[in-house]
């Protein structure tokens, strides 16, 4: 079995982590465009990739019958169908993987409802190592105003209402994502992520994220897919060079 | 009375173990060893003698159980995930058919608990210290009676039975030529890893090759010890 380390594949892993309303989705999207316009095969990996488990996902969280344990439990068995399918063969082919949000989330998450935090962590053996964690650190007030201005009502499990922390589901919301902070905070140093200020421009963010990119790219070359996977859902998803 | 603890220090969040009442009794075993006979045989001798049974068994969980199924029959999960899910659905009757039983003072037979699934996984090449500590937040069980046989009669008994079929044969692993080969590669190495951990976890091993009532005489010897109550005499069935 392969265990959490660095992984000998040809291609790179890049994920962002962050808080809701953080703007790590739109940067890792800005990120892609670029890699692509500069000739590189990249793959976009996204959170509940297997329609399988998804169902079951959507079934427990409708029905709110999830506790802490099969929380963390059916994400990480989600995660494990995206690490089989959409992080390992495109990575074996040499592709940069990008990936919004990855085991950090979880660690995060679970750990922010009660589930220990070793046990959590042993769980994701498996997972790929990145080659770069980017976390996007912004305040609570901030990223509750970007939230609260521009999209649906927050959800059951999202605001933690599970855990009976406040009735009102904005304040549950919030603090539930402030104990969330605090675990990411934590893990900065753990598992070394790269900050990003997310407090400053779009722009900003962007220029330091590919900086820090470019460097992890040397030597890497473009478009060269060096061994060829059977994976027709990869084959189709794959940009063209 | 012994009270309950989990296998690793942290367990479930939020479950107090001190709450737990009821008895915990797991019946392993491979594929086609008479586990569901014996399962309905000891439910009967004990409400027989005044006790509440919950039984339950795997992939049955509401969260998970139909899932898997469909898993099952479209083969397009890779052993991880499987594993993973498999996980996911023993939390699952843990913690919503399980514990509440428990609590409530019901005598909990389960068709098979963790040593199977990570025997299973094991078998697919999980890691097995990986796979044992992904389950530290099972309760650990009072009782645990393995039906052991040999793969010899495994054989005999799966063919006068069901027959061989796609996932007791292994057929994800490509094992073998045939389903023949597969099931005997594959419920062999099986049977090599509930032997390991007959030690460890305290089976009580029952030799399931003789017939029905001698099996369940042992079942039940094995059983009695653990009903000796103040209020309640066990007769025999």
């Amino acid at each position: 079995m392969r265990m959490y380390g660095k992984h000998r594949f040809p291609g790179k892993l890049f994920i962002v982590e962050g808080i809701d309303g953080s703007g790590k989705s739109t940067q890792i999207a800005l990120l892609q465009k670029w890699l692509e316009s500069e000739g590189y095969v990249t793959f976009f990996s996204e959170w509940n990739s297997s329609p399988l488990v998804r169902d079951v996902t959507r079934r427990g969280k409708r029905k709110r019958a999830l506790t802490p344990m099969t929380f963390s439990l059916i994400h990480a068995t989600d995660f494990a169908d995206r690490t089989e399918h959409h992080i390992i063969p495109p990575l074996k082919a040499g592709a940069l993987v990008l990936a919004d949000r990855y085991i950090y989330t979880a660690f995060a998450r679970d750990v922010a409802r009660g589930v220990d935090a070793a046990w959590v962590r042993r769980l994701y053996q498996f997972a790929v190592k990145p080659t770069i964690g980017f976390y996007f650190r912004i305040s609570l007030d901030e990223a509750m105003k970007r939230i609260l201005g521009g999209r649906e009502a927050i959800k059951f499990y999202e605001a933690g209402m599970d855990l009976k922390l406040s009735e009102d589901i904005e304040e549950s919301f919030r603090l539930f994502q402030s104990r969330i902070i605090d675990e990411y905070e934590k893990m900065v140093q753990e598992f070394g992520l790269m900050v990003i200020d997310a407090n400053q421009s779009i722009e900003e963010q962007q220029v330091q994220m590919r900086q820090i990119v470019t460097q992890a790219l040397e030597g890497t070359k473009k478009t060269r897919i060096r061994k060829w996977v059977d994976l027709g859902s990869m084959v189709r998803r794959v940009s063209p060079a | 009375m012994g009270g309950f603890g989990f296998y690793g220090e942290k367990g479930l969040p939020g479950i107090n173990v001190d709450e737990l009442k009821g008895k915990l009794i797991v019946l392993e075993g491979t594929d086609g060893v008479g586990r569901s006979t014996h399962i309905g045989l000891l439910k009967l001798w004990l409400e027989n003698n005044g006790h509440a049974v919950l039984d339950t068994g795997m992939t049955r969980s509401a969260l998970a159980g139909e899932g898997l199924k469909a898993a099952k029959e479209g083969h397009t999960l890779g052993r991880m995930t499987m594993t993973l899910f498999y996980s996911t659905d023993f939390a699952d009757r843990l913690e919503n058919e399980m514990i509440p039983a428990l609590r409530a003072g019901f005598i909990v037979l389960t068709d098979r608990y963790i040593y199977s699934l990570m025997a299973r996984a094991i078998v697919r090449g999980a890691d097995p210290e990986w796979i044992r500590g992904v389950y530290d937040f099972a309760l650990k069980p009072d009782i645990v009676i393995y039906l052991r046989v040999n793969i010899e009669d495994l054989i005999t008994r799966v063919i006068q039975h069901s027959g061989f079929n796609y996932w007791e044969s292994g057929m994800d692993l490509h094992l073998g030529d045939d389903m023949y080969d597969s099931f005997v590669e594959y419920q062999t190495r099986l049977l090599a890893e509930f032997d390991r951990m007959v030690a460890p976890d305290k089976f009580y091993v029952i030799d399931a090759s003789a017939n029905i009532d001698q099996v369940f005489d042992s079942v039940r010897a094995t059983v009695e010890p653990l009903l000796k109550l103040p209020h309640l005499k066990s007769r025999q069935a």
